[in-house]
C-alpha cells in the first residue's frame, strides 16, 4: 500500500517541478549594476590567519582616525574605554583618554539630564542621542554603528578598507539611473553602488604622534585594523588558546589511537 | 534483549551487589555500553557517528545552560547579551563559539549517521523502529537548531524567523491564524523570542529522552553491520567494551579535533555576517539565506515555481519540503529488497552515490539567490530526490539482483583477510 501511494505522490511533485521547469525563463532578467560593483581588495594585517597577534602602534593610530573622524557620526557601543588596555595604553592613560569624553548622566542633586566626564568603565559615547537625530543629521540614513562592522559586512575588513579607500567619480558609461543622486556617492565596493557617506578620509586629515604618513590609504588601513579588533577583542588569545587545546587533543586521539590498535590486535575485524 | 552469550553482569564488590538489588544502574551500563553487550565485530568507522552525536547533544546542552546564564530573551537586550558573553563573560567567546559550531558539527555528524543507514541498509527490518525513531530526533533537531539561530536576534535571526514561520500562512483559510498562533504576534517579536527561548531549552532535554529509545529500540536487534547479514553466533561479535569504547574513544578525538580547528581558528565560517547586524524590522536583507544544514530543503523549497492543480507555487514548495522529510517515515517499506548492504546491491549502490550528490547540489542550490542556472538545477535536484525515494527505489528493489553474500559475519571477515595476505606479496 506505501508503494503504490509513494508512487502517485512522488509522481504528483515530479509533475510540479517539471511544469516549473518549462515555465521558468531560463535568462536572468539583466542586473547592469552588477557589472559595475566591484569585489573587495585585501588588506593584510598581524591579526590574520593562524599566527595572529595584534599590531599594537597600528591599532592606536587606528583609533585615532576613529575619535577624529568616524566618531562624528558612528556610534562604538560594544567598547569600553577600560577595553583599550588591549591596545597597549596603561590605567593612567586610559582614564585620561575617558576624562576627555562627556559621557550622558544625571544630576545627583537635581535628578536633571546631565553629563560627567567619562570614567574607564563607560563606553564610547554615541554621536547622536537617538536614531531621528541620527537620521536628521544624515540625509535620512542612520550611520551604523561600527564595533561589529568588520562581522557584520559580507567581505569583512577587506569591505570597510576597500570601501574606505574606493571613492571615485561615477564612471562615464554608467547608466544614468545608476548615477549618485542627491546627497549620495558614488564607490563601486558599495553593493549599491551609490552610499549616503560622503569621502570621509582625505590625506592628512590626522596628524599620528608616531609620524607615520597618513595618506588615505594608511588611515583606512589603521582604522580598518582598529575595527577588526573592536570586532573581536578575543581574536588573537582566541587562535592561542586554540593551539593548546588542538596539540592537547592531538596527543589524546594519537594515544587513543594505539590503545584501540592494542585492543584489537588480537582480533580480525 | 540481547544474545544468549552477552557475558552476565556478576557484582563481586558487597556494595556493588547491594546496588545491584537496589537499583540496578551498574547492571543497566554494563548491559548496554559494557562487556555485557555483543556488537558485530566488523563495524567500520561510519559506525562511530551515532556515539559522536550523542557527544554532540551533550558538548550543546552543557555550553547551552551556561550561556542561558548570561543570555538574556528580550528584543531590548538580546544582541547586546550575546556581545555581552563574546566580551565580557569569562571564557565566553568559547563557550558561545563552541554552542555555534557545535550546532554545525551535530549536523555533520548526524548527517553522517544518517547516510550510514542509507547505505547499508540500517532502516529495515528488524530495525524499522530505530530508523523511525531516528527520523524524529533529526525532526527535533531541526526545530531546536532553528529557534536556536533566533536567539542572537541579529537579523537573519529575525528574518529566518519572519520565513519560516511564513511557510505555515501559505495553508489556506487557517494558515494566518496559526502563524499568528505560533509567533504570538503579527511578526516575530519579544513574544516569539521568549517562547523559541523556553523551546529551545526545552527540546535538548525532549531528544534526549528519543534517543534514549532510539539505543533501546537498537539494542533489541542488536548494531547492523557493513555486510547486512544478521549476527548468528558468538564469533561474529565482540563485547562492546573493551573493543567499541575504545574505537569510539579514537572517533571523538577526531571529531574533537575537527570542532576545536572549526571552533578557534574559524568561528565565523559557517554562519551570515547579517546575523552581526541587530535585527531590524524595517530593512530586510538582501538574501535571507537559513543555515547551512536547512539549504537542501531550502532548495526544494524554493524549486516548486508553478501554480499547478488548485494548489499555488507556494503552498507546494512548503508541502514538498515537509515530504522530503516525512518520506523517510517510509522509507522501510519503499525499499523491499531483502538485502541490506550496498555493498551487495550493486544497482541501489549507484542510485545511493546519485543521491549523495543530488543532496549536496541541492545545499548549493540552497544558498543561491533565485536565479538560473540556481533555479533550473534546484528543480532537477528536487525531481531527483522525491523520483530516488518515491519512484526508482521501489522499482530498484524489485528488479535488482543482488551479489552473493557470504554465510557469516565471520565468513566475510576472513574471506577479506584472506584476500588481503594473498593479495599484498603480488601487489608488492
Amino acid at each position: 500500500m506505501v508503494r503504490p501511494l509513494g508512487f502517485l505522490v512522488g509522481l504528483g511533485f515530479i509533475t510540479a517541478l517539471v511544469l516549473a521547469i518549462f515555465t521558468t525563463p531560463l535568462k536572468n532578467e539583466p542586473n547592469v549594476a552588477y557589472s559595475f560593483v566591484k569585489h573587495p581588495r585585501h588588506l593584510k594585517l598581524a591579526s590574520d590567519g593562524l599566527m595572529p597577534h595584534w599590531d599594537k602602534a597600528q591599532l592606536q593610530r587606528g583609533m585615532q582616525v576613529y575619535k577624529e573622524v568616524c566618531s562624528a557620526c558612528h556610534s562604538l557601543n560594544l567598547v569600553a574605554f577600560r577595553n583599550i588596555a588591549d591596545l597597549g595604553y596603561t590605567e593612567g592613560q586610559i582614564k585620561t583618554f575617558a576624562k576627555g569624553f562627556q559621557v550622558p548622566s544625571v544630576n545627583p542633586d537635581t535628578g536633571e539630564v546631565a553629563t560627567r566626564d567619562g570614567l574607564p568603565s563607560d563606553h564610547f559615547p554615541a554621536p547622536y542621542a537617538n536614531d531621528v537625530a541620527a537620521r536628521a543629521a544624515n540625509n535620512n540614513a542612520i550611520p551604523p554603528d561600527l564595533s561589529l562592522i568588520t562581522k557584520a559586512r559580507e567581505g569583512g575588513k577587506d569591505y570597510i578598507y576597500s570601501l574606505l579607500t574606493g571613492y571615485q567619480n561615477p564612471p562615464a558609461n554608467l547608466p544614468t539611473e545608476l548615477k549618485p543622486g542627491t546627497g549620495l556617492h558614488y564607490n563601486p565596493y558599495f553593493p549599491n553602488l551609490n552610499l549616503a557617506m560622503a569621502k570621509p578620509l582625505a590625506d592628512n586629515q590626522v596628524t599620528y604622534a608616531d609620524g607615520t604618513k597618513a595618506s588615505v590609504d594608511q588611515m583606512s588601513k589603521d582604522v580598518t585594523a582598529f575595527l577588526v579588533w573592536t570586532a573581536e577583542p578575543k581574536l588573537v588569545k582566541r587562535v592561542q588558546v586554540g593551539w593548546a587545546v588542538f596539540f592537547f587533543l592531538l596527543i589524546f586521539t594519537v594515544l587513543a589511537y594505539l590503545s584501540y590498535r592494542n585492543i584489537w590486535a588480537d582480533k580480525k575485524h | 534483549m540481547s544474545f544468549p552469550w552477552a557475558k552476565p553482569y556478576e557484582p563481586k564488590h558487597p556494595l556493588m551487589k547491594w546496588m545491584d538489588e537496589k537499583l540496578p544502574i551498574p547492571r543497566l551500563v554494563y548491559n548496554a555500553t559494557g562487556p555485557g553487550y555483543p556488537v558485530p565485530r566488523n563495524l567500520n568507522y561510519f559506525w562511530n557517528f551515532g556515539v559522536l552525536a550523542g557527544a554532540a547533544l551533550m558538548i550543546q546542552i552543557i555550553t547551552g545552560i551556561v550561556l542561558a546564564m548570561h543570555y538574556a530573551a528580550n528584543v531590548g537586550v538580546a544582541f547586546n547579551s550575546v556581545e555581552h558573553i563574546m566580551r565580557d563573560v569569562n571564557a565566553g567567546w568559547f563557550i558561545r563559539y563552541a554552542h555555534m559550531n557545535g550546532a554545525s558539527m551535530f549536523f555533520i555528524v548526524v548527517y553522517l549517521h544518517i547516510f550510514r543507514g542509507l547505505y547499508y541498509g540500517s532502516y529495515k527490518a528488524p530495525r524499522e523502529m530505530v530508523w523511525l525513531l531516528g527520523v524524529v530526533i533529526f525532526l527535533l533537531m531541526m526545530a531546536t537548531a532553528f529557534m536556536g539561530y533566533v536567539l542572537p536576534w541579529g537579523q537573519m535571526s529575525f528574518w529566518g524567523a519572519q520565513v519560516i514561520t511564513g511557510f505555515f500562512s501559505a495553508i489556506p483559510i487557517v494558515g494566518e491564524p496559526v502563524r499568528q498562533w505560533l509567533l504570538g504576534g503579527f511578526v516575530p517579536d519579544n513574544a516569539t523570542l521568549n517562547r523559541f527561548f523556553s523551546l529551545h531549552y526545552l527540546l535538548p532535554f525532549v531528544i534526549l529522552g528519543v534517543i534514549i529509545l532510539h539505543i533501546w529500540a537498537l539494542h533489541i536487534p542488536g548494531s547492523n553491520n557493513p555486510t547486512g547479514i544478521e549476527v548468528k553466533d558468538e564469533q561474529d561479535t565482540v563485547p562492546f567494551h573493551p573493543y567499541y569504547t575504545a574505537k569510539d574513544g579514537f572517533g571523538l578525538g577526531v571529531f574533537l579535533l575537527v570542532f576545536v580547528a572549526l571552533t578557534f581558528f574559524s568561528p565565523n565560517m559557517l554562519g551570515h555576517a547579517d546575523n552581526y547586524i541587530p535585527a531590524n524590522s524595517l530593512s530586510t536583507p538582501a538574501h535571507i539565506v537559513p543555515e547551512w544544514y536547512f539549504l537542501p530543503f531550502y532548495a526544494i523549497l524554493k524549486a516548486f515555481t508553478f501554480n499547478f492543480l488548485w494548489i499555488d507555487a507556494k503552498l507546494w514548495g512548503v508541502i514538498a519540503m515537509f515530504a522530503s522529510i516525512a518520506l523517510l517515515f517510509f522509507l522501510p517499506w519503499l525499499d523491499s529488497s531483502p538485502v541490506k548492504s550496498s555493498t551487495y546491491r550493486p544497482l541501489y549502490r549507484i542510485f545511493f552515490w546519485v543521491l549523495v550528490a543530488d543532496v549536496l547540489l541541492l545545499g548549493v542550490c540552497g544558498a543561491m539567490p533565485a536565479e538560473q542556472p540556481w533555479v533550473i538545477l534546484s528543480q532537477l535536484g528536487a525531481i531527483y530526490y522525491f523520483a530516488h525515494f518515491l519512484v526508482i527505489l521501489p522499482i530498484v528493489s524489485r528488479i535488482e539482483r543482488p551479489l552473493p553474500m557470504p554465510n557469516s559475519i565471520t565468513e566475510a571477515v576472513l574471506a577479506k583477510h584472506a584476500a588481503d595476505t594473498s593479495s599484498a606479496p603480488a601487489a608488492a
